[in-house]
């Protein structure tokens, strides 16, 4: 069974931990960078970016998670986690930085407010049955991305899940809406 | 691979309590001020809250107690990146109203205002933008999910820095979950008339052992410790108002305010980040004030 770290410092976390128990994965949270030895793929979840980033600076996890992403860790980035492992934030704080660990430009809040907030229907590239029911919240969009980028899924022509090589990264919630198969493909990658 | 619909749906449920899913085992501060939001996210803030007072000058000052100034609420969208809320009076669908059209993140229906109506809290079901309510108790929390609540906060006693009525209804509401979880389908409809809430919550409650939305604590949270304990006692998230402000030094307390509450059982790190913090607010206790806020809302 692959132990799966949930970086853990602020979000929804137990949400991913639910969606990986129910697949048969062993969610393990990461909080400090001893918890992260054990785990064979990294989930960064939703919460608020500009937090998570500082919080990953104190609790001394930034460059441990730096190496473990240079030595190819799986890892799924869900909406702030997405922000985290882009190359460039547009629109971000300017002490915010990222993990660079997938080739694209992300703008943040890109739907607009919470007001804008929504839920659609998308289809996704290599997703067998049903258009996934996806929830974006105060989402970010891909504004660039890289030849190495394969874009699995768009909104107004905007790519909002991507993948390069072990990385794969969603603008919207996959743990919110009760559908397995985002994680189910990310567990099959490991 | 099916055609993805062109179909949004705003202002669901899945959608509001998406956002406060988000901000779990984060701190939401209370600011009045571009300047303060600006430090509140510095911190590590995961929202602010816009107001003109915080509840600590709310009570010095007296008087009647109403939704910020628009301009106010503007500047403070337009310094940060960080989900903004304001506080509306309870019943007074009119501010809520504006508020929405303001483009506010969160409408907090506050018993920190004045409240606008004896009898009848805001039909929250009718607006897209989520509202969080306060709740002394499971019964006040239940009902305010009936009217359409997406997040619930324990009142506490909002400006006196004196965490025991937040302790209190912290331990109500999730004591009484518990005991519904061990109550056979018989006893629900007891629980549901104790409560005076709609049994299909209660019902809800007994499946899954939780609140239907997010639990977060406010109402006397001055220090890292106080972080501590809420969430130790089962908060998801923690509201800090005139804790941070009416502090010595606000930077340095709400950054370890932050921390305490994400590494809120590691009481070593507590401890690191409580040193040498300066006072913290003077506070009063909850018993020996004049009005007491959390006895509005019904």
């Amino acid at each position: 069974m692959p132990k799966i770290g949930i970086l853990a410092l602020q979000g929804a976390v137990r949400e991913h931990a639910q969606a990986l128990a129910d697949l048969g994965a062993d969610p393990l949270d990461v909080r400090v960078p001893g918890d992260l030895a054990a785990v064979d793929a990294l989930i960064i979840p939703g919460g608020e970016s500009t937090t998570i980033s500082m919080l990953l600076d104190s609790a001394g996890l930034r460059e441990a998670i730096a190496e473990r992403l240079g030595d190819g860790l799986p890892v799924f980035g869900t909406c702030a986690g997405m922000i985290l492992l882009a190359t460039e934030v547009v629109d971000g704080r300017p002490d915010q930085r990222s993990f660079g660990a997938i080739d694209i430009g992300v703008r943040r809040n890109a739907f607009g407010r919470q007001v804008d907030s929504f839920e659609t229907d998308l289809a996704i590239t290599g997703l067998v049955g049903e258009p996934f029911p996806a929830v974006f919240i105060r989402a970010p969009v891909v504004e660039r991305a890289g030849p190495d980028v394969e874009i699995l899924a768009t909104v107004d022509d905007e790519p909002v899940l991507c993948r390069q090589g072990p990385v794969l990264v969603a603008a919207f919630h996959p743990e919110l809406s009760g559908d397995l198969r985002l994680h189910q493909l990310f567990l099959g990658g490991i | 691979m099916t055609e993805s619909t062109d179909r949004r749906a705003t202002g669901t449920d899945r959608v509001k309590r998406g956002l406060a899913e988000m901000l779990r085992g984060g701190v939401i501060m209370d600011v009045v001020n571009p300047e303060q939001a600006k430090i509140a996210e510095d911190a590590g803030a995961v929202a602010v809250m816009a107001l003109e007072r915080v509840p600590a000058d709310i009570r010095r000052d007296g008087g009647v107690a109403r939704m910020s100034d628009p301009a106010m609420i503007e500047g403070i969208k337009e310094i940060v990146t960080i989900p903004v809320m304001a506080k509306a009076r309870i019943g007074h669908f009119a501010e809520a109203q504006v508020l929405e059209a303001l483009g506010v993140d969160y409408v907090d229906e506050s018993e920190v205002l004045t409240p606008a109506d004896e009898a009848h809290h805001i039909d929250k079901w009718a607006f897209t933008v989520p509202f969080v309510c306060g709740a002394t108790n499971l019964g006040e929390a239940l009902r305010r999910i009936s009217e359409g609540a997406a997040l619930i906060r324990s009142k506490g006693e909002a400006g006196t820095g004196d965490i025991k009525e937040a302790v209190r209804h912290l331990r109500s509401i999730l004591g009484d979950i518990r005991a519904i979880t061990q109550a056979d389908s018989t006893e629900l409809y007891g629980w549901a008339k104790k409560l005076q809430a709609p049994v299909s919550l209660v019902q809800e409650i007994a499946e899954k052992g939780e609140l239907p939305v997010p639990l977060f604590c406010a109402g006397g949270i001055a220090t890292p410790a106080d972080a501590s304990l809420v969430m130790q006692l089962g908060a998801q998230a923690v509201f800090v108002g005139s804790g941070i402000f009416k502090s010595d030094d606000p930077a340095p307390r709400a950054r370890a305010i932050v921390e305490a509450t994400t590494h809120f059982r590691d009481a070593g790190l507590v401890g690191k980040v409580s040193r040498n913090l300066g006072d913290a607010m003077r506070g009063e206790e909850s018993n020996k004030v004049e009005t007491r806020l959390s006895e509005r809302g019904w």
